[in-house]
Formats: C-alpha cells, structure tokens, sequence
C-alpha cells in the first residue's frame, strides 16, 4: 500500500499577473498558454506553490481568456508562491522565459479577494475590412435596437441568445483600409464575445465583416456603471 | 558568380487571415520557445546554404523529433548555414493553401519565418516511418516543386531522405534527389560544404553536377545515378551504376563520441500540444541484443554510449533551457547503459524535492529494472511499467532471439506489484516468422498469469494488465528481410481469437486491457518497408487519389492501395511485370534474389544476416542457437564494425554525478 502523498502548505504570496498575447502568438488557445506558462515559471525558478496529491500542480489561476485568435493587451492570472518574493523580479524573469509575443506586463501583490470578481467589462478594438460609412450605419441600427438575437455553436450545441444588452458603447471610425469599432462589453451571462456582436452587426444592418477581423483586447476590469469607463483590476479601489 | 538569390517575402500576412478558419492554427505560426530565425544571406561572407527540414507528419507528432530538432540546431550553429523547419498540413490547411488569394496558392511554407520550401537550397526529410511518403509527395506539390526528380531546374531545392526508412529508399527513388543513410549530424555538415563550393563557383554543371559531387564520395545515394534492370519473373536482375565514378555501393554514417555532440542543446518548446511533452536525452545510440525483428537495432550498430557526466549535463541544461519537468532516457534499451544505475540514483538525488520526473522508455523484462523504475519514481507519479516480451511463446521469443523466459517475466512483474505498482503494460508482436495460433493464444496465458501473480504478491484485487500488439513487418537489413510477411485476414483472425480468450476468462479478462490494430496498415507498410522503385507509381497514385497522412487510421485507406497498387503494378513496362501486393509482402525470398536495398551498405554481412536467417529457422524446429550481445560476449562478425571502421564505445567510466550547486 502506497502512503498518500504530502500536503502541500498553503502559498505565503499571491501574485497577480497582466500579460499580453501579441502578433502570431495570438492564435495561441488557451490551453496552449497555460502549458507554456507552467513551463515558464519552472525556466524561471519562480518559487511556485503546489497543489496536493499524487500529480501536484502549480497554484495558477486565470481569469477571463480572450478567445483563441485574438489579441489582448489585458490578459490576467493569479499565481500562489511557496516563498515571498519581488513582484518585479517575477516580471522580469517570466518576460525573458515566455516566447516573444506573450509578454508579461505587470506584477503586483494580491490584496486578496477574487481577481474574476474585478474583471466585470472588456474594451476591445476590432480591425474590419469594411468602410467607416458602412460601420457606422450598421452601429447606429445595433444601438437603436432593444434585442438583437444571434446565434453561436457552444459545448451544449448551437445557441441563441441576445448580444445587445452586454454592449456598454460602440463606435466605428475609418481605418487606413476600411474601418474600426472601439467595443466595450460587459461580461455577461450567457458570456457575450465580440465575435457575437460583429454577428448582430450583420444580421442587423447586414454588415460585411469580412473574413478575418482583427480583434484585440485592450482592457478588461471594474466598469464604472456611470461613467462607461473600464477601471484597473490591479489597482485597490471600488 | 550566379546572381545572389534575393530574399522571398514571409508568407505569413498571405496565412494570418486564413488561419482563424483552420483547426489549431498555433501548429502554423512557430515562435517556439528555442528556435532560430536567421538572416536569408546570413553567411558573413560568400554563399549561404539554406535547409528546409522536414519530418512527413503534423506538427503535435513532429516537432518533438529528435532527429529533426539536432539537425535544425546542428545546422544553425554555423553561420553560413540557415534551417528552418516545416511539416505536413492538415487537409483542411491544404485546402486553404490550394485555394490561395488574389496571389495563386499558398505554397508550403517554414514555421519559422514562414518561407516557402522551394526558395531553399535543400529540402531534407526525414522518414522514420515509410507511412510518411504521401506526405512527402503532398509537401512537394503543395511547395511546387516537381514531384520527379528529373523534372526538377535549377530553381528548386535537392530534395533528401533521411531516417531509418532511408535504409530503403528505393520506393520514393522517383521523388528524392538523394538519400542518406544513418546518423545525420556529420553528413548535413558535409553536405552543406559541397553545395556551398558549388554554389560559389556559380553552380557548374547545375543539379546533375552537385549530385555527382555528393555521390562519388559514397556517402550520399543519388538514385538517378544507378540503373535497375528486371530478370523478367519480377525479380531484380541487378542494380548497377550508370555513370563512371559512382560506387557501387553506398555507406551509412555512424557518429563516433557521442559526447561530442550533446544536442538537442536547445530544446524546441512548442504552444501547441504534441505527442511528447517531455526533455530527453539520448543516453546511446545502437543496440546489439540481436533481436531478429528489429531494424533499429539492426542498422544502428555499434553501441556508443553517452558519458554519465554527459547526461547530467544534459539533463539540467535540456530542463533549464526548455523548462519541461519530465525527463526521458532514450535509447533503444535503456536500461542496458553500462552506468544506468549510477545515472537513475544521481539523477533522482539530484532533483529530489522538485517536480522533476524522469522516465525510462524500452526497458527489458529484467527484475533490476523495478530498482530503477522506483529510482525514478521517487519524486513523481507512478503510471505504470510497460515490458516488451514481443513473443507469446518461448519458443516464439527463441525465434527471434528476444531471450526472456516466463519465469523471468513472472519474477519481474511480481517484484513490480509487491513495490506498489498496480499496471504493467505487455507489448507483443502477432505475425512473426514460424508463428502459429497457439503461439498468439500463449499470450493470453502469460496475461492471466501476469494478473494471478501480482494478486498474490499485492494481496489486491485491482492490479491491471494492457498487452499490447501490433503486427510484425519484415524490415530490410534484418535477418527476417527474407521472411514472408503474415497475411492481414491471417493477423486479424489471430488476435480476434486471442481477444475472445481473454474476454472468456472470468477469473482474469476483466483485469486485461487488450489493444491492438487491424493487420491492413501493416500490409502497406510491408510493401512499402521492402518494396522495390516499381513501388513509387503505387505511392504516386495513391497520392493522386488523395492519400495523405497514412499513419493515422482515419484517414489511411486500405481499399485505395489495393485499388491503386493493381492499376499502377498492372500498368509497368512489359519487363518489370509479375509483381504485385502479394508479392512485396507474403511471399518468403530466397537467399540469392537481389534485394533493392542490396546496395547499400549498414555494415551488416549479408552472409551473417542469411545465417542468422537460418537460425531462427532452425530454433523454430527445435535447435537451441542464442545470439548473444557482443557488449560482453566476443565478436559474432555481423560484419558492422570492421566495414564501417567504427567500435564499440560504452563505459563504465566510473563517475558519479555530483549534486548540482544551488543557484
């Protein structure tokens, strides 16, 4: 009979980290980033926490993925240590060991609570073929809408549901080829991507999305209700 | 001088848009942690060669090759050389490449900086499987360069072999320029001189030049340079050089001081998941326990072992520079490293307390081997042991000289389930020369004893037991290359039989996991392991077809080769009739017919091979004839060493690894 295995102790530090996913490495899934990260934190002796069991794993939790295929400047996990140590010295460290193109941008301390609970809204930029005349048009329909209904292939089979009450703003402007919408979304439930509004956007005002529209996550945190603004997830504050 | 060849444009930004519509793009972008983007002219001076490395598979199987990852770095050391690497697309890739953009198609492209195969000097692929040919045949199209060698210009790369099927290169004899046999890490490097001073001179000659270049020396094949003629029944009449000042035979490479070369030194780190996501280390290369069946073992000879202290230093640099924590010892018998033991307890004491775990794959049925798998497992998890007995019977085992007895077997899983492990997995062969049912249904029985003894030993009811068959090949430069291949309804109704003993067994079949394959791949690769330059218009027309990643059971196509090899077979030239499927696999040669593959050399004496042949014949009947390793035993003369001029290089040196400084 084999002994059950140690308890691991309880991490002495939890790190909050931002990081981006940039260039061709956007195409990296999920998955993929995760096995990359637990690689990178190991190649930089960052002294991680483990879980316990027979197959310990280190304490790494993410939070809210930008779907695989876009790119985001505002990507967050939290990571728990089994020693205290400088946030900064991590962030150097995890910069040189991830592959150019996942790059990790800030390093600050927990001040305990949940990361996911301060990631309410996301700002995101999306790059379209189709010209600003058009954009706007079909943006000014989607917003004079009360509901707008898509459809979305999910784990549990296809999907409908309403893409119109998560957005907070949307704009378009011109773009050197063709145009771009500034989205801000609220994170919902069923989650709505902005995939799904560029959707709406069509089945709206019939828009031409083109095939392959760069999306890119600028920001994701606290939404000031009033203002529309997205805050810091990293900052303490309301 | 010829003109310097300008640089061609990533293809990238022609890919981006595409790649949202494809399954896993990660696969298509590289940027792996370790790889290596140079300059197009990055020689500081005079020519640049340029390799495209191939390995004929996806991404997830390919990228953790080995081969493929010491060449990509072998070659990029020097500065005058450039390599980058790509592999085979999905169908769905292709046809998004074939379908293009306002530019025509997409052609097949280097994961590294996205440039297209065609714009290199040399297109070097290397087969560990012959499954992997319609890959090649798909790449070529897909890059444009011309599938037949001699349709080939000045504007396309030499397209190279490499690999253990190289050993036989004559099925894609058509398709390659040149092949290679052996180890890879010298001959890329002296390759790469010839093409430089040929491309400095402003390239005399053209392709036919640079190839004879390569092949006077006797260490490149260049098919076009040897002329096969038929004996009218279907047989070679002789495979004879065309031209003067090209040997008659060809050499492989055997790379001497393993220590020399540590690489990978730079471990390739993909984003996308693949079939191995471990570090490992090459601990030796060859193995001489004499197993009849094995080609690896056969064509790899001598033994040359790396150095403990070599592996250490390994083993940190490759965890470091990777930042894997799973750490293989390779070889094709690891467990026979002469320091092994010293290695297993200095590694483990090295990395106690981390998360570091190491594995040893190809292990023998040997009791010593628990010590070290519990070595191993000191730190980490304990998934299960897996033995490779290879032959039901004993008898069978005789055969094929895989010397272990029941008895060795039984002590080795009862020591393996009273130290805690709960599953041993059993690997067999089914279609070994001689072999009959109740050699198949013996493995049933050593199951079921399997299970009976670690129940007694454990004192549990929930040990288990895989066994795991897969169907025999004959394989050139082996001592069953004159073995007739079993039929696959033949394979399939054995290991239906064996499969209904198992299950029948109340007291045990619940306890045996039985996995195997149908015997129709094994079939192909059997045509394709021994088949002869006739073979590539099969090959030709099954990719036509459209035939692609053969290896993998959803998408190989039996019907399609049977269909394909009839019509392409049917359809030869009057005097290289009389062959067909039937005739490359099931049908036993004779000691004087002409192999395809007799021209070239792995060092072993076709003498030897026919006489070991011949034992194993006369073990079948009875007689008690055991080839021993020549590690510990005198020389038995398979003829390697002296033809190749190389020796058996093992320890022990006597070293111990130190514990490493904390940094």
């Amino acid at each position: 009979m084999r002994a059950q295995p140690e308890q691991q102790a309880p991490p002495v530090q939890r790190l909050r980290i931002r990081y981006a996913k940039r260039g061709r490495l956007r195409f990296t899934s999920h998955r993929d980033f995760s096995r990359a990260f637990e690689r990178a934190v190991f190649r930089a002796r960052v002294p991680m926490a483990y879980s316990s069991g027979f197959n310990p794993h280190p304490r790494i939790s993410y939070a809210g993925a930008a779907p695989t295929g876009s790119a985001s400047e505002a990507e967050y996990l939290e990571i728990g240590l089994a020693e205290v140590v400088d946030p900064d010295a991590v962030r150097r460290s995890l910069e040189e060991a991830l592959p150019d193109g996942l790059d990790v941008l800030e390093v600050v301390e927990s001040p305990g609570g949940s990361l996911a609970d301060r990631l309410a809204a996301s700002r995101w930029l999306v790059d379209l073929d189709a010209d600003a005349t058009a954009a706007t048009r079909a943006v000014d329909a989607f917003l004079g809408t009360e509901t707008v209904l898509v459809q979305r292939m999910t784990k549990k089979g296809l999907r409908e549901f309403d893409c119109r009450g998560a957005v907070v703003s949307l704009s378009a402007s011109a773009r050197e080829a063709g145009s771009r919408l500034d989205l801000v979304l609220r994170h919902a439930e069923p989650a709505v991507r902005p995939d799904d509004v560029l959707a709406g956007l069509a089945a709206v005002a019939g828009l031409d999305v083109g095939a392959a529209p760069l999306l890119t996550r600028l920001c994701q945190g606290p939404l000031d209700e009033r203002t529309g603004e997205i805050g810091d997830p990293l900052r303490v504050g309301p | 001088m010829s003109a310097p060849r300008s640089a061609p444009d990533s293809l990238f930004p022609r890919l981006e848009p595409r790649l949202p519509s494809v399954s896993k793009p990660i696969q298509y972008v590289g940027g792996e942690l370790n790889s290596t983007i140079k300059d197009w002219d990055c020689a500081p001076e005079g020519e640049t060669v340029r390799w495209a490395l191939m390995y004929p598979d996806a991404y997830e199987v390919g990228l953790p090759n080995q081969g493929v990852q010491i060449l990509y770095e072998v070659l990029n050391e020097r500065d005058w050389i450039l390599a980058e690497r790509t592999y085979a697309v999905w169908p769905d890739m292709e046809r998004v490449m074939r379908e293009g953009d306002d530019l025509g198609p997409i052609p097949q492209f280097t994961v590294d900086a996205h440039r297209p195969v065609r714009a290199f000097d040399v297109f070097g692929i290397s087969f560990s499987t012959e499954l992997g040919y319609t890959n090649l045949l798909n790449a070529l199209d897909l890059a444009g360069i011309p599938l037949h060698a001699l349709d080939r210009t000045e504007d396309d790369p030499f397209v190279i072999a490499g690999g253990h099927a190289a050993f036989n290169p004559e099925p894609i004899a058509d398709f390659v320029d040149a092949a290679v046999l052996g180890d890879g890490e010298e001959i890329v490097l002296a390759i790469s001189e010839v093409v430089r001073e040929w491309k400095a001179a402003g390239r005399p000659g053209g392709r036919e030049e640079l190839l004879r270049r390569l092949a006077v020396s006797g260490s490149v094949y260049v098919p076009r340079f040897y002329d096969v003629t038929y004996a009218g029944d279907g047989a070679i009449e002789a495979v004879a050089p065309n031209r003067p000042g090209i040997p008659f035979r060809v050499r492989k490479h055997t790379l001497m001081d393993l220590d020399a070369w540590p690489y990978p030194a730079k471990p390739l780190v993909p984003l996308a998941e693949t079939v191995h996501e471990r570090f490992s280390v090459e601990i030796f290369r060859g193995c001489t326990r004499g197993c009849r069946f094995c080609q690896a073992g056969m064509i790899t000879r001598p033994v040359r072992e790396r150095s403990i202290g070599t592996i250490g230093d390994m083993v940190e640099n490759g965890i470091r520079k990777s930042g894997f924590e799973e750490v293989g010892l390779l070889s094709l018998s690891s467990a026979d490293h002469t320091e092994i033991g010293d290695i297993a307890s200095g590694l483990a004491d090295r990395y106690d307390g981390s998360n570091v775990s190491l594995s040893l794959p190809s292990t023998r049925v040997d009791a010593f081997n628990i010590t070290l798998a519990n070595e191993f497992s000191r730190n980490g998890r304990r998934s299960g042991l897996t033995f490779a007995p290879e032959g039901g019977s004993e008898r069978m085992r005789k055969v094929i000289n895989k010397m272990v007895t029941e008895e060795d077997l039984i002590r080795t899983v009862a020591t393996a389930y009273s130290h805690g492990w709960r599953q041993v997995k059993l690997y067999f062969m089914c279609g070994l020369p001689t072999e009959t049912d109740e050699d198949v249904l013996a493995i049933a029985d050593l199951a079921k004893q399997v299970i009976a003894k670690g129940r007694e030993v454990s004192g549990r009811n929930d040990i288990r037991c895989t066994v795991s068959i897969g169907g025999f090949v004959p394989k050139p430069h082996t001592p069953f290359q004159w073995a007739a291949q079993l039929d696959h309804e033949t394979t399939d109704e054995r290991l239906r039989r064996l499969r209904e003993v198992v299950r029948e067994d109340k007291r045990y079949g619940r306890a045996i996991g039985f996995r195997y394959h149908d015997g129709k791949p094994g079939a192909i690769e059997g045509l394709l392991s021994r088949g002869d330059r006739r073979v590539g218009r099969v090959i030709e027309a099954v990719w036509r077809d459209g035939g692609r990643f053969d290896g993998w059971s959803e998408h190989f196509s039996y019907d399609r080769w049977v269909t394909c090899a009839e019509a392409a077979l049917g359809a030869l030239p009057e005097e290289q009739r009389g062959v067909d499927l039937d005739w490359y696999t099931t049908r036993e040669r004779e000691y004087g017919e002409v192999l395809p593959w007799d021209h070239l050399d792995s060092g072993l004496d076709k003498d030897w091979l026919w006489a070991d042949w011949e034992d194993a014949l006369a073990v079948a009947d009875g007689a008690d004839v055991e080839v021993e390793d020549c590690r510990w035993t005198p020389c038995y003369d398979c003829g390697v060493c002296p033809e190749m001029g190389t020796e058996i290089q093992i320890g022990p040196t006597g070293q111990q690894l130190l514990p490493l400084s904390v940094v």
